[in-house]
């Protein structure tokens, strides 16, 4: 009468079996890849102090090509900007600004975007009519115009610049998190729940979020990764965070006049996002793999 | 198309010691272990097992598609004496379609969705024989004819969707029919189809392969259909081929123990719970295949012998009595003759009848409105009735049981009941309250725990993100009352109640297989001592062993603690099994109501009828009257007037049938037929089903 | 179909109408502000009041607004106040060169990005499907930005081959098209080919897929007749979409080799809070953007008869 058991229970709680998964990676080389990027850019944020040869915003020797010996007795590994900033030392110290804002606008984005798409994908009705059409009406907008005006009527600042991520991505989250919702919503354990009388919330938060977990930390990935372009464009165009302290997209826009003749002032900032980025889409191109085949 | 047909020695097709197996992370695990059968010209043979045993994947072999996981491991695919596999591709492909053709199961998505019906029914001459536009045109009407299709030009320039599920599967049996086949490999051409028109179907497909006298290699979960469509039955399991021959003899001389596990899991339709128990196979098919040697079935045998069955290679074996029967057993000729009478009980099981019904649902309805967009699509009038004027009751301890095809609004009572959803008229007496209108959020904790469901679909049924220690604690402790402290002994105690290790409380709902996850499902419906519990198909995606013990589980629960049990279901063996009494619906009305022996045996609703003659059976004795219902089931938010089923029923007596709503007959006894055939009429009619030892072989 | 296609022209006016609203509650809604930005902030509160009374801003908000949509509808945006000329007049123009960039970049990037994207799609998993995924996340990764400043300094300040700005000041020349173009392209052509990727292995898994190569159908009918006709509906839609997404990739590009168009038009604009022109320029892009929206979904039930006829 009673089956047989056949596997052994190797995974004991949900949390342990999403690590056990997230682990699977080491088998996608190009999610390896991208880590191994992820890695690197957080090392260097927090050993910035330790390994940056010069303060960043120390003015010393202006226009020096990558190479030039420094007048200290160092080098300029990646040369200096026109007022005489070691740019290897700004790259470094740069890594800090954009892990820190790009983090939080996504987190922030989330945050906002899982609630309203939780509350409408599971109340439907009038909830959801009212929280759609207002996210079509911010995905309507061409998403830098929408950056540009919002930076340029409350005036740039971090936290600014914070709040109109979160403004313009939270309606992208909210539709995928509502598209998981409808379906999940239908299941039968939701059913079981509403039959032994859960609040909306415990249903929502408890028997509906873990289980779309898997989709939103892949475009969770990827959406980093476009906010750290956004937050490289804002910079570039001159909108992104006031000067001197170092952000790529700033150094970028401070030396772009100069790129024909001192490409390097610029060039080096550009990579150093694209490789950030790059390792963000590899890394999510692994996950997706690892936890939506699966 | 003859003439190409060049008349050999060989076997149309052979399968010679075929092995299949799937590459995985690390390995390669078999599909299909040393298969051997012939087919010859105007053969049909039809495959059975349960999940997993390796059935599709010998379809897909002999047709020479497996994927690129797939890898032929030994032996050959032989067609007309041609090994397939050695086939160049233009060769194969110029077979494909028009030698050997193939139909699918869920023909919705086998049907391309942009493509016009017409296009993809000319496109097979067109490609094999370069037929012209206009012959090409032709050959497809006449085929759409063929399959019943009324309409034929019409449904030509209809895309897939525009067709309803069982007019669908006939366009891709005329399309598998187009290149005029001489094997037609069919893999579950009617699962997922509701009975009535599964019933069509297979009459059809029969009636096809006598016409154009065409080699069937038809697979199928159900050994019922199997019955219904082929001369030859091939079981299979763990990816062998235990048990082969002409289908009466193996049902009434089955050789092998897994043959005759299978069908004494069967309830039939001469049996009840109150004369037998179903006989599940103990244990459960094993995950992947095991190379140990010896016989695959050994572990869960009950006839099995050391060290006989478990060494060495077991080969297929000539049974004495009959020419074409082998089984793959070294006992098989030792093994006592097999009784079709499963173990009888002792005493009844069924408590003394309460004088006053627990639950009495009068005049129940449940209409949508056009706005609240779900559940069925809005009618024209603005709103869906899914539910007119319900009027059923249960008794205490017993089993109402509720039966119809899609549509016919039992998902919707059983939603109503479990206060998922609230009625729009009517009432539910359960007790001293009236639930019609009480949603569960409004719903004491007293009564949360005296209604509770169990699901349909095990895979949906458990949270997956939550172990069953969860998910059970959880329903402890807002049905129950029970002291922190005493949660895991509580847990434990209903993992018990349900046969399922206290281990299991740890277990994520994925590493459970389907009928443990049907277990935990009804432990968690159990939480709170439930005096009614619906049942709403809850073993209708399991495999008839797990079937069995499911059922057997039920009733057990049932009989221990008096619990009255409304047990949704299409199975009307399985209805017949466990009901005491029955409620026939279609279309949101009930046609019939009564007791199982008043509903099983005349009069009937000329409903009941069909469903009856519709039911797969497996007694190679039993008679049955042919019904088989023309058209499609009408689209729920679009009833037709009158008597809803008049735009199927063969018994129609006239426009009276078209613009009245039929009244209810009612006899003594509390039985009720909604009819407009007069009653002596109805009481006149011949039983559907009937067995007769006398007439056996014919 | 006709009352679908009305349905969406009318939510398309209701979202315009909203953003109106939007525009002018972030805009205009103060007066003293709107005199500040037009007369400069060295002007007396007198001069500015009037100013304002004689441009009516002393009505009642909603007279303000009604009026203010009127103009804008006729097309009348006022004048701006950086080039001192209505600014339909600068608008037109840049938008008409801005079209020529955009035009260019689509009619090489979707062919382009279409092919790639079958092809990787055909086969699942094959050595040239992973190669073309890995280009296409390598370029998606690089922001216009950064392949603006990469390519300008390989193509201009190493090889010379190109020049490094793109202002037509002696006409319209190719040459100075080219580095534009080959930006915009880039970046954007990566989420296509990995969208018709995508869908087109999703189509291929399909059991209709496996139907036809059952029928014994050849392969290129499977594939033309079958899987293309279904994997291309979704990057239609795509497509359509990406028209939004450029219109970003343009400000960076027209700014980045100040080409005069309509993206360097919006950010000079705004970097300068010339009023009018931030509300027309605003205006026009959110128009493009809802209505290649509008068009993306229109087209879309149009190739699927699933939704076609129901």
């Amino acid at each position: 009468m009673t089956e047989v058991i056949s596997k052994p229970a190797t995974r004991r709680l949900p949390l342990v079996g999403l690590l056990s998964r997230v682990l699977l990676l080491r088998e996608s080389w190009v999610g390896m890849i991208g880590a191994a990027l992820i890695v690197f850019w957080v090392l260097l944020a927090f050993t910035a102090p330790l390994i940056s040869p010069y303060h960043p915003n120390a003015t010393l020797v202006p226009y020096a090509v990558p190479g030039t010996a420094a007048p200290d007795g160092g080098t300029f590994w990646l040369g200096t900007d026109h007022i005489g900033r070691d740019i290897l030392s700004r790259v470094i110290w740069g890594t800090r600004t954009v892990l820190v804002y790009a983090p939080l606008a996504t987190l922030s984005a989330y945050a906002l975007g899982i609630v309203l798409g939780l509350a409408a994908g599971y109340y439907r009705g009038w909830m959801d009519e009212v929280l759609s059409r207002f996210s079509d009406l911010v995905l309507s907008f061409p998403v830098l115009v929408l950056y540009i005006l919002i930076i340029v009527r409350f005036g740039s600042s971090g936290l600014n610049i914070i709040l109109a991520v979160t403004f313009a991505s939270a309606p992208g989250v909210m539709r995928i998190v509502r598209g998981l919702v409808l379906d999940i919503r239908d299941r039968d354990y939701i059913a079981a729940a509403q039959m032994r009388g859960e609040s909306p919330w415990y249903i929502m938060f408890v028997e509906i979020l873990p289980n779309v977990r898997g989709p939103l930390i892949v475009d969770g990935c990827l959406r980093l990764g476009y906010v750290t372009i956004t937050i490289g464009v804002l910079g570039f165009l001159g909108l992104g965070l006031p000067p001197p302290d170092p952000d790529w997209g700033g150094m970028i826009n401070e030396t772009r006049s100069m790129a024909m003749a001192f490409p390097h002032m610029a060039l080096f900032p550009c990579l150093a996002i694209s490789s950030l980025v790059l390792g963000l889409n590899l890394l999510a191109d692994g996950l997706r793999e690892v936890l939506l085949d699966a | 198309m003859s003439e190409r047909r060049a008349t050999t020695a060989n076997p149309l097709l052979q399968l010679d010691d075929l092995s299949i197996g799937y590459r995985i992370r690390g390995g390669i695990v078999p599909a299909v272990r040393r298969v051997s059968f012939t087919l010859e010209e105007g053969d049909s043979l039809g495959l059975v097992g349960e999940s997993g045993c390796g059935k599709s994947t010998l379809a897909y072999a002999v047709v020479n598609y497996l994927g690129r996981a797939g890898v032929r491991l030994r032996g050959r695919v032989l067609y007309e004496g041609q090994d397939l596999a050695a086939l160049s591709g233009e060769a194969l492909r110029s077979l494909r379609g028009r030698e050997i053709a193939m139909v699918d199961q869920d023909p919705v998505s086998c049907l391309n969705p942009v493509l016009p019906i017409g296009e993809q029914l000319m496109e097979v001459p067109m490609i094999h024989e370069h037929a012209t536009v206009e012959q090409a045109r032709e050959r497809a009407v006449a085929m759409l004819g063929e399959v019943k299709l009324p309409n034929a030009e019409s449904v030509m320039a209809r895309y897939p969707h525009q067709l309803s599920g069982g007019q669908q599967q006939r366009v891709v049996i005329a399309m598998a029919l187009m290149g005029n086949p001489r094997l037609l490999v069919m893999d579950e051409p009617t699962t997922g189809l509701d009975v009535t028109i599964e019933a069509a179907i297979l009459e059809l497909i029969a009636e096809l392969r006598e016409r154009h006298r065409m080699a069937l290699l038809f697979i199928s979960h159900n050994l019922g259909t199997v019955m219904r469509v082929c001369n030859r039955l091939g079981v299979m399991y763990c990816g062998e081929l235990v048990e082969e021959g002409e289908v009466r003899e193996v049902f009434r001389n089955p050789r092998h123990p897994y043959t005759r596990g299978l069908l004494d899991c069967l309830p039939t339709f001469d049996t009840d719970k109150n004369t037998v128990t179903l006989k599940p196979i103990p244990g459960q098919v094993p995950a992947v295949p095991s190379e140990a040697p010896g016989c695959v079935f050994a572990p869960r045998c009950q006839f099995v012998e050391e060290p006989r069955c478990t060494r060495g290679e077991i080969a297929a074996e000539r049974v004495a009595a009959a020419a074409h029967h082998r089984a793959r057993c070294v006992r098989q000729a030792e093994l006592p003759h097999w009784e079709p009478a499963q173990s009888i009980r002792e005493a009844p099981v069924t408590p003394a009848l309460s004088p006053e019904p627990l639950l009495r649902i009068d005049g129940l309805d449940k209409s949508y409105e056009a706005a609240g967009v779900h559940w069925f699509r809005k009618g024209k009038d603005g709103g869906v009735h899914a539910l007119n004027g319900i009027t059923v009751s249960a008794a205490k301890g017993r089993t109402l049981a509720i039966v119809g095809e899609s549509g016919c609004g039992k998902t919707t009572l059983a939603r109503v009941l479990t206060g998922l959803e609230e009625a729009s008229g009517g009432t539910i007496r359960f007790g001293d309250s009236d639930l019609a209108r009480t949603g569960v959020n409004r719903r004491t904790k007293a009564l949360k725990r005296a209604i509770q469901m169990v699901f349909q679909h095990p895979d949906g049924t458990l949270n997956p993100s939550h172990t069953i220690g969860f998910t059970i604690a959880r329903t402890l402790r807002r049905l129950a009352s029970i002291p922190a402290g005493e949660m895991k002994r509580a847990v434990e105690n209903l993992l018990q109640k349900v046969n399922l290790p206290a281990e299991f409380s740890r277990r994520l709902p994925r590493q459970l297989s389907g009928g443990q996850k049907q277990r935990v499902a009804i432990a968690r419906a159990l939480a709170g001592n439930p005096e009614l519990v619906v049942a709403d198909e809850p073993v209708s995606s399991l495999d008839v062993s797990v079937q069995a013990a499911i059922l057997n589980l039920l009733l057990e629960i049932q009989t221990a603690s008096e619990t009255t049990m409304l047990f949704i279901s299409h199975d009307l063996a399985v209805v017949r099994f466990l009901a005491d009494h029955i409620c026939v619906m279609y279309l949101g009305r009930v046609m019939e109501y009564g007791t199982v022996e008043e509903v099983f045996d005349p009069p009937y609703h000329p409903y009941t009828e069909a469903l009856l003659s519709a039911a797969p059976v497996t007694d190679p004795d039993a008679k049955r009257r042919r019904i088989v219902l023309e058209g499609s089931l009408p689209d729920p938010s679009e009833p037709p007037r009158g008597c809803p089923f008049h735009t199927r029923c063969p018994r129609k007596i006239g426009p009276l049938c078209e613009d009245t709503l039929p009244p209810e007959h009612r006899l003594p006894g509390g039985h009720r037929i909604a009819c407009h055939i007069p009653l002596p009429e109805l009481q006149a009619m011949e039983p559907v089903l009937t067995r007769s030892r006398a007439e056996a072989g014919d | 179909m006709a009352r679908f296609i009305v349905k969406r022209l009318l939510f398309m006016a209701a979202t315009m109408l909203t953003v109106s609203i939007l525009l002018f509650g972030l805009l205009e809604i103060s007066p003293g502000s709107v005199a500040t930005k037009v007369l400069g902030p060295y002007t007396s509160q007198e001069q500015r009041d009037l100013w304002l009374e004689a441009h009516g801003y002393f009505r009642p908000l909603h007279v303000r607004y009604l009026d203010w949509l009127g103009h804008l509808v006729q097309g009348e945006f006022g004048e701006s106040i950086r080039f001192k000329v209505p600014v339909a007049e600068v608008l037109w123009p840049r938008l008409s060169n801005t079209a020529v960039l955009g035009g260019l970049v689509l009619v090489i990037m979707v062919p382009f990005s279409l092919a790639l994207g079958v092809l990787a799609g055909m086969k699942e998993g094959s050595p040239l499907d992973r190669t073309i995924s890995l280009f296409s996340i390598v370029t998606t990764s690089v922001p216009e930005f950064a392949s603006s400043v990469i390519l300008a300094a390989l193509f201009v300040f190493y090889l010379g081959l190109l020049p490094g700005t793109s202002t037509m000041a002696s006409g319209f020349s190719w040459r100075e098209m080219v580095l534009p173009v080959l930006v915009l392209v880039l970046y954007d052509f990566g989420y296509v080919t990995r969208m018709t990727r995508a869908s087109m292995v999703e189509v291929m898994t399909r059991p209709y897929i496996r139907t036809a190569v059952l029928k014994g159908l050849p392969h290129r009918r499977v594939i033309f007749r079958h899987a293309l006709r279904n994997a291309l509906i979704a990057p239609f839609t795509v497509i359509m979409l990406q028209i939004n997404w450029l219109l970003s990739g343009v400000i960076v590009v027209e700014f980045f080799f100040a080409y005069k168009g309509f993206g360097s038009l919006l950010l000079e604009a705004s970097l300068n809070q010339d009023l009018f022109l931030i509300e027309a320029c605003t205006m026009v892009s959110v128009l493009v953007a809802v209505g290649t929206q509008t068009l993306a979904d229109i087209g879309y039930v149009y190739l699927n008869p699933r939704i076609r006829f129901s």
